[in-house]
């Protein structure tokens, strides 16, 4: 009943004005009311401005200048001159795409399969979830390290069980050919839980009526996960896919943790670990800057796509 | 979640058969004993290099167990790599974030939901278009803010401002406090308005309590965040006595044997897993209720 009467007031603010004082008032009251939200918006405002906004102008702005020695000039579209002109760019433009379509074929796929394999499990089920959860809220130094110990040639242990095995050892990390592969294979074991989870639950929000009429009309277990369980999902499996490709395609703790960055031949060299290098080795804050814009216009293209598909979603 | 009434890919009657149920413990068998070694295992192999000697650990083949127990490596790496001050200033970034999130994004969620100030639209709006922002791209003009703060003209490099003042534009927290601040009945509000109680009052007595859940969602995945993040810490604390352990232990670690690395991972992993196993059922909630929908 209380609630009729607020939201009307706050509707149509002041009621009736019969004399000034009263309208002065309520005036008075009502500034007070923004002045202390503002108030209350004061802190995140600033934080916003100085770490978000200003930085996302300042981008734009930095593309378009050189600083030397304590000066600035606009040098216009030299920096996106020079850096298409650079080989390195368009090695870590492949780099980052092949880590992209690699870590999307592990970590989109894996985990879906995990989810599912787990969704029809009636036993175990939170220590499964606590596990396949678990690297997750590792600190990256140590999953990292751990894996360069693992991937060591001579030592480690992924060749020691290959070699029990019988089956041909790799140079990982050191060969050219190798190691972005075990980069990712890196980074899908320390990130698949999160999408594990999430598909953990919307698999659960599945009707099970669907499958029981699909096995009435004969349905194999394949066609049911063909024809039930992935269109069911679909809306999540894609915004999962493109929030994973926006934010595999910004990968830089892996590669530079597992090889320094650069790798074999550049062979992991990533866009990222090149606006790091352009910014922080070669002091070029307007090489990096232009090279930040030239991946935000690709990035921006996958999070519009995000937005229209997570309207259709609501 | 506990929904085992509910049929999904496989039903109960194909499970109860005895070639459903011979083939449902297989797989069960295999799954559980495949989760183990593939995430558990790493980690046995994490606790148990660091208990063997530097010439076992480098060992080929390798060994199973350590054939003589070095506690003292974990002493060395606790020495060496200066891992007490490396996990105090880990604590101190990840809860000092902590705090600052929760007064000033708590602060504006609510001023956003109940106070609704001029333009409250706009501005959530302006948060809101940071989220299409990929972070990594504006690492390096957020650099150079930080090195010389606009308008104040400090520098915050070395200093714990550099990691704490960014982590609270964090769009995806005001957003998500502010929707279950939304959820909190506007009689209540009325109410205590009537009984006069000021807007912090009223932030105080009645949103605060009744939003325990979500306050815990955000709490525990800024104090994640700060744990897990690596390049920006990397840049904005150059000097090694004030780098958490992600960077610390990297740049620490040149030089130093293997087996003394590896009880630092140790050492670094430790807490975070005690942490999960304290917290998991919150943080799973937490995961698969706001981490979605953003």
């Amino acid at each position: 009943m209380a609630a009729i009467s607020v939201s009307a007031r706050r509707k149509t603010e002041p009621p009736a004005q019969e004399n000034p004082s009263q309208g002065r008032a309520a005036l008075r009251q009502r500034l007070r009311r923004h002045l202390t939200g503002h108030g209350f918006l004061l802190g995140a405002l600033l934080c916003f401005a100085c770490f978000s906004w200003w930085p996302m102008v300042r981008e734009v702005i930095m593309s378009f200048q050189k600083t030397k020695r304590g000066k600035t000039t606009w040098v216009g579209m030299d920096n996106l001159d020079r850096i298409f002109q650079d080989p390195d760019f368009w090695h870590a433009w492949r780099n980052t795409l092949l880590f992209t379509v690699l870590a999307l074929v592990l970590g989109f796929a894996v985990p879906f399969a995990v989810a599912v394999l787990l969704n029809e499990l009636r036993h175990a089920k939170s220590y499964l979830r606590v596990l396949v959860y678990l690297p997750v809220m590792m600190p990256p130094v140590a999953s990292v390290l751990l894996f360069k110990y693992f991937y060591n040639p001579s030592y480690g242990l992924f060749n020691n069980v290959l070699h029990a095995l019988h089956l041909p050892t790799s140079a990982w990390l050191n060969s050219p050919d190798m190691a972005m592969l075990s980069v990712v294979i890196a980074a899908t074991w320390m990130n698949m839980g999160g999408a594990t989870l999430i598909y953990l639950a919307a698999l659960q929000g599945i009707p099970g009526e669907l499958y029981e009429a699909a096995e009435l009309d004969g349905a194999s277990l394949l066609r049911r996960i063909w024809h039930v369980t992935i269109p069911q999902t679909r809306l999540i499996l894609s915004l999962l896919l493109l929030l994973q490709v926006v934010a595999t395609m910004q990968v830089f703790v892996e590669p530079y943790l597992l090889t320094g960055g650069n790798g074999p031949q550049n062979s992991t060299l990533t866009v990222v670990n090149l606006i790091y290098q352009y910014a922080f080795s070669f002091n070029n804050y307007g090489s990096a800057s232009a090279l930040g814009l030239v991946m935000l216009l690709v990035l921006a293209g996958f999070s519009a796509l995000y937005v229209r598909l997570s309207r259709t979603t609501d | 979640m506990a929904d085992t009434s509910t049929r999904t890919l496989i039903s109960e009657t194909q499970l109860s058969r005895p070639l459903g149920k011979a083939v449902y413990w297989t797989v069960l068998t295999l799954v559980v004993l495949g989760f183990t070694l593939v995430f558990l295992g790493p980690l046995y192999w994490l606790v148990t290099g660091g208990l063997k000697s530097t010439q076992e650990v480098i060992q080929n083949p390798p060994t199973f167990f350590p054939s003589h127990i070095h506690t003292d490596t974990y002493s060395e790496a606790w020495s060496k790599l200066n891992m007490g001050r490396l996990l105090f200033n880990t604590l101190y970034y990840a809860f000092g974030a902590l705090a600052f999130q929760l007064v000033f994004d708590v602060a504006a969620a609510y001023s956003l939901s109940k106070l609704r100030p001029v333009l409250g639209n706009a501005i959530l709006g302006m948060m809101l278009a940071t989220l299409m922002i990929p972070s990594t791209v504006l690492i390096v003009p957020q650099y150079l803010t930080v090195l010389d703060l606009p308008l104040l003209h400090v520098n915050l490099i070395n200093t714990p401002w550099a990691i704490w003042l960014p982590t609270v534009a964090n769009a995806f927290n005001i957003f998500l406090l502010k929707r279950f601040f939304d959820s909190v009945p506007e009689e209540l509000m009325a109410a205590a308005a009537i009984d006069g109680a000021s807007p912090t009052r009223a932030l105080w007595s009645i949103v605060l309590p009744m939003s325990r859940p979500i306050l815990g969602v955000v709490s525990i995945f800024a104090v994640v965040n700060v744990w897990k993040d690596f390049l920006w810490p990397m840049l904005v604390q150059p000097d090694p006595r004030n780098q958490p352990l992600n960077i610390g232990i990297n740049s620490l670690s040149i030089g130093v044997p293997q087996n003394v690395v590896i009880a630092a991972l140790a050492i670094a992993s430790l807490p975070t897993i005690v942490f999960f196993l304290i917290f998991q059922r919150n943080i799973m909630a937490g995961l698969t209720s706001g981490g979605l929908k953003g």
